[in-house]
């Protein structure tokens, strides 16, 4: 067929000499399309010197067949037609630059995902093909030899969340030489990890583990931390962003204060009596305060809605008596920074169901039931009871009951499995048991205990004696049948095991309160322009080969803010944003597809409709001559400017005019 | 305001105090009720239990002929016709084929069904609709000092639980709030009455009864409120019954629309309160005159 009269090509480019390549995948495409039909096909029409079909062109063989036949037929344009060009572009452009043609001379056509996964009838799903082919086969003709942009990448990382994932990563760019910006945006470092008592399968406790890290991250010289803090812009991309971050005032000078808490002693208030955050609420704290006792930075913070002065500005202000180093400074702003880096680690971590969801289990109704993360603080030593775990009313309990899947896997609250709650439930059993001497009922639907040592620890409990019901609780409650039952909370459970419903008395519940994405998770997502499940988890580019990588070039992933996991995973996955975070910075530069725009000098008037559009500020008017000249450097290719203007002088490389109406033209002839 | 209303058989059989009440209170809001004409039998819970898609299908034509009547929704008081009807509704949206069984049967009728009709809960009307703030103005006898246990039953909430919490519902504890009554904490808002296991296993059915009614006690309450003609029965008429076998329990059972009617100083016997056969009195120390 002959190619359209209106964009034909320029008279002085000689005939392409076209390869045409189709593959079966397996049988992913070749089930569905019918693959030599597409190449005899391919063949037929004009400018194709050839066409074949094969099993695997991704593989070595499949490549080396591009480069002999390039060598062998001269040919200067390919077309392959396989699977995403996420996936090969960069795969066969190397392959045409290893047989010497520009890698810009390759066009794909997707009929793997946009065709054999998605259709069902052969015959038609063929015909798809075909069209895509054709039209492919149109547009490479005009393709034209391009060069890679190069862009530099600064050295600097930006860690966003401290907890146990951003301090890893954080730790491990520093000691490889980068600097690092730590924000977190509590007051101190730590995340959940610092509420926790003793971790699982091998109950080493989890502040000595996490202590010292944190303390690591505040004398690093590397790493400048930023604690009460937030990002609220993030311009720019890989290698170059500008990132806003808003620094809340704590009213205290931090270069001054040394954490003596001789402030907080000298307190208008004279016992603590806001909620205290780091124990889950089961203590109290006054306005001015240490979140707790290994927070790092070792900095009080004064709460401005519970400060007296600070809400009415009438009180003593025996705090800044007591600073023998006039660290509190009452009238502090909020500090806006913007710093530069390359990369950017994203380790926000989760947050926990709320349990008054599900009123069945009669969380905030009935004083009794307690949440996994505050039974952390019961057993923990330096927690709200020192190690004493009581009832509300201050009672030692005799029975304990932990329900897991509280708002895990169940439709009507989240659907996935949280990962951590059958071990760290187990864990909380023994410890229970051996600060309390209660017994310890477990009430699960199943145990998932997949992990190193972590069936064994499952094995400990049955030997040591927790019990086990295995059924999902209906509800807890006050309501007792028998004088057995009366002044305790009674669990209703069908216990599928033994194949009735039972009720159950115990003193005290436990719910194991699921993970869910940080509340803001979504706003965050937006700032960073990353992509976020339906759920609200970050989304990684592949659950297989790219779990740490977004797809936003340069902004990883670790943690707890990609989807519920355990410590272990947690720190893997830190290291291995860290290690593809420094393989980026390390190589210097990356290189970015020539997708720029540019200005027919002959054809602008001037007119300045572009200027205005473009939101990277590349393009300039030369006052002198009258035309916008776009600076490559700084142009992303966001297309907006050949869009709009008037005159129709602004082209973009890769996406040509003649390019896109050619592959229009040939989607659409009917052959 | 006025609602279509869906009466059901049994607000003009052993439910006829809670339609007495109900269109009194609304009344008294001003707001009036439109029965749909020529409604049928909604088929309750037992014939569903036989067959789901016939019992769908009789449950349409009030649905067909309320949408024909120009309502995009329908007010049914009774917690089983509620139910019914809300489970036809989910039915023909869930699944295609009960949806052309349904509609083939009643194109036979010259009938067809859009499925754009509502159906609605009385508590839902009035605490979503009418608000509680215009029914705290027409209280003028408050009860103060009863102390009510709100008892929802097992059907307006579950499985379809559209306009209150399934496990831990509280629009009735609300409503009874606002009318000045002391609500007792009790946890069996949604346990079952029994049923129509009263009829059929009697020893199993009384039993679940009792369980209501002595908690209730326990819990210090003066009277139950229901908004179930079923379980209103099974409470006051089986009343005799179960003091015979379990000693006695003196609580009354009312709807909950009569407890409204009282705090809006209406007459008991407007509120069909004399059909009670456990009478209800207010307890002696209020300050409350007695009805
Ligand atoms: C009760 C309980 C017990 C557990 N026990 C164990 C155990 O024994 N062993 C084990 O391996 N795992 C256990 N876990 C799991 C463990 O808590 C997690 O694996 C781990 O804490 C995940 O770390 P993270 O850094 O990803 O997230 P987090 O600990 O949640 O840290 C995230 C940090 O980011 C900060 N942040 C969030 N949003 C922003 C923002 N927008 N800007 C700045 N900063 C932000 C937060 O303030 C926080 O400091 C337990 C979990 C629970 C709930």
């Amino acid at each position: 067929m002959t190619p359209p009269q209106n964009h034909a090509p320029k008279a002085h480019r000689a005939e392409p000499r076209i390869g045409f390549y189709v593959c079966h995948c397996g049988s992913n495409i070749a089930d569905t399309v019918d693959c030599a039909e597409i190449a005899r096909y391919a063949a037929s029409l004009p400018g194709v010197i050839l066409a074949r079909d094969y099993k695997y062109m991704c593989s070595d063989p499949g490549q080396e067949l591009i480069q002999q036949d390039i060598r062998e037929y001269q040919l200067d344009r390919i077309v392959v037609a396989s699977c995403s060009p996420l996936l090969h572009e960069h795969t066969f452009r190397a392959a045409l630059a290893r047989a010497g043609l520009n890698p810009f001379y390759l066009q794909m056509v997707n009929i793997r995902e946009h065709v054999s996964w998605v259709h069902k009838n052969r015959e038609a799903a063929t015909a798809k093909a075909r069209d895509l082919a054709r039209a492919a086969i149109q547009r490479v003709r005009h393709h034209q030899a391009l060069q890679p942009i190069r862009v530099p990448i600064r050295a600097e990382a930006l860690v966003l969340g401290g907890g146990i994932a951003g301090i890893h990563a954080a730790l491990l760019l520093a000691e490889a030489g980068k600097r690092v910006i730590l924000v977190e945006r509590q007051p101190s470092i730590g995340g959940h990890m610092a509420q926790l008592d003793k971790t699982f399968p091998t109950l080493d406790c989890a502040a000595c583990i996490l202590t010292p890290k944190m303390s690591a991250v505040r004398a690093h010289p590397n790493i400048t931390l930023w604690t009460y803090s937030e990002v609220i812009k993030v311009e720019g991309y890989v290698g170059n962003f500008t990132v806003t971050v808003r620094r809340k005032p704590r009213y205290i000078n931090e270069a001054l204060c040394v954490g003596c808490k001789q402030c907080v002693d000298a307190c208008v208030f004279k016992d603590g009596k806001f909620p205290d955050e780091f124990n889950a609420g089961l203590s109290h704290r006054k306005p001015i305060y240490l979140p707790f006792p290994q927070a790092t930075p070792q900095v009080v913070v004064i709460d401005p809605d519970r400060c007296l002065n600070l809400k009415t500005g009438k009180c003593k202000k025996t705090c800044v008596e007591a600073c023998d180093r006039n660290a509190i400074v009452f009238d502090q702003q909020p500090e806006v920074h913007e710093v530069k880096v390359g990369t950017i680690i994203v380790a926000t971590g989760y947050d926990l169901f709320d349990p008054t969801r599900l009123p069945q289990y009669g969380y905030g109704r009935y004083p009794n039931v307690f949440t996994t993360l505050e039974a952390e603080r019961l057993v923990n030593s330096s927690g709200p009871t020192a190690g004493k775990v009581r009832l509300r009313d201050g009672r030692v309990p005799r029975s304990v009951g932990i329900i897991l899947c509280v708002g895990s896997r169940d439709h009507r609250t989240h659907p996935w499995c949280s990962r951590t709650c059958c071990m760290h439930s187990m864990k909380l059993a023994l410890l229970i048991r051996e600060h309390a001497g209660a017994e310890v009922t477990i009430f699960h639907m199943d145990i998932r205990s997949a992990g190193k040592g972590y069936e064994e620890f499952y094995d400990r409990c049955l030997r040591e004696g927790i019990q086990f019901i295995r059924g999902r609780v209906a509800e807890v409650t006050d309501w007792a049948m028998t004088a057995k039952e009366e002044g305790h909370l009674v669990v209703r459970v069908e216990d599928t095991l033994a194949g009735f419903v039972r009720r159950i008395p115990l003193d005290m519940i436990v719910l194991a309160v699921g993970m869910e994405p940080q509340r803001d998770a979504r706003e965050l997502r937006r700032i960073l322009n990353i992509s976020c499940s339906n759920e609200g988890w970050f989304l990684e580019r592949h659950p297989k080969l790219g779990p740490v990588i977004t797809f936003t070039d340069g902004i990883f992933l670790a943690g707890c803010c990609q989807g519920p996991k355990d410590i272990p995973d947690t720190v893997a996955q830190a290291g291995a944003a860290a290690a593809e975070a420094l393989a980026l910075m390390d190589r210097g530069y990356i290189e970015q597809e020539p997708n720029t725009a540019y200005i027919d000098p002959d054809h602008c008037c001037g007119c300045k409709s572009c200027l205005p559009l473009c939101p990277y500020s590349a393009i300039q008017l030369d006052e002198t001559q009258g035309r916008a000249f776009i600076n490559e450097a700084l142009c992303k290719g966001c297309g907006a400017c050949v869009a709009a203007c008037p005159s129709g002088s602004i082209q973009q490389h890769l996406f040509e005019d003649e390019q896109v109406f050619a592959e229009i033209d040939g989607v659409l002839s009917y052959a | 305001m006025k609602y279509p209303y869906f009466p059901g058989c049994s607000l003009r059989g052993l439910g006829r105090a809670y339609e007495e009440s109900l269109l009194a209170v609304l009344h008294h809001l001003g707001v009036e009720l439109q029965e749909l004409e020529d409604w049928n039998c909604c088929g309750a819970t037992a014939y569903m239990s036989v067959d789901e898609t016939q019992a769908a299908v009789l449950a349409s034509r009030n649905l067909a002929r309320a949408e024909r009547a120009g309502f995009s929704e329908l007010l049914a008081p009774c917690s089983a016709c509620y139910l019914v009807l809300n489970k036809l509704q989910h039915s023909i949206e869930q699944f295609p084929d009960i949806q052309q069984t349904v509609q083939r049967a009643l194109a036979q009728a010259n009938l067809n069904y859009r499925g754009s009709v509502r159906v609605r809960h009385p508590l839902d009307i009035l605490l979503h609709e009418i608000g509680l703030d215009a029914i705290r103005e027409r209280v003028v006898q408050p009860l103060r000092g009863l102390k009510v246990a709100p008892y929802y039953g097992c059907q307006i909430v579950r499985p379809y639980a559209t306009f209150d919490d399934a496990h831990q519902p509280t629009t009735m504890d609300q409503l009874l709030a606002t009318l000045g009554a002391e609500v007792v904490v009790w946890p069996l808002k949604t346990k079952c009455c029994g049923g129509t296991l009263t009829g059929t296993v009697p020893e199993a059915g009384l039993r679940l009864s009792y369980i209501l009614l002595k908690e209730a006690q326990r819990r210090g309450a003066h009277v139950l409120a229901t908004v179930c003609p079923l379980c209103h029965f099974n409470l006051d008429a089986y009343h005799a019954e179960i003091e015979h076998r379990w000693g006695p329990i003196p609580i009354p059972t009312v709807y909950f629309s009569q407890l409204m009617g009282l705090a809006f100083g209406l007459a008991p016997r407007q509120l069909g309160l004399h059909r009670n056969l456990v009478p209800f009195r207010f307890p002696s120390e209020p300050t409350v005159a007695c009805p």
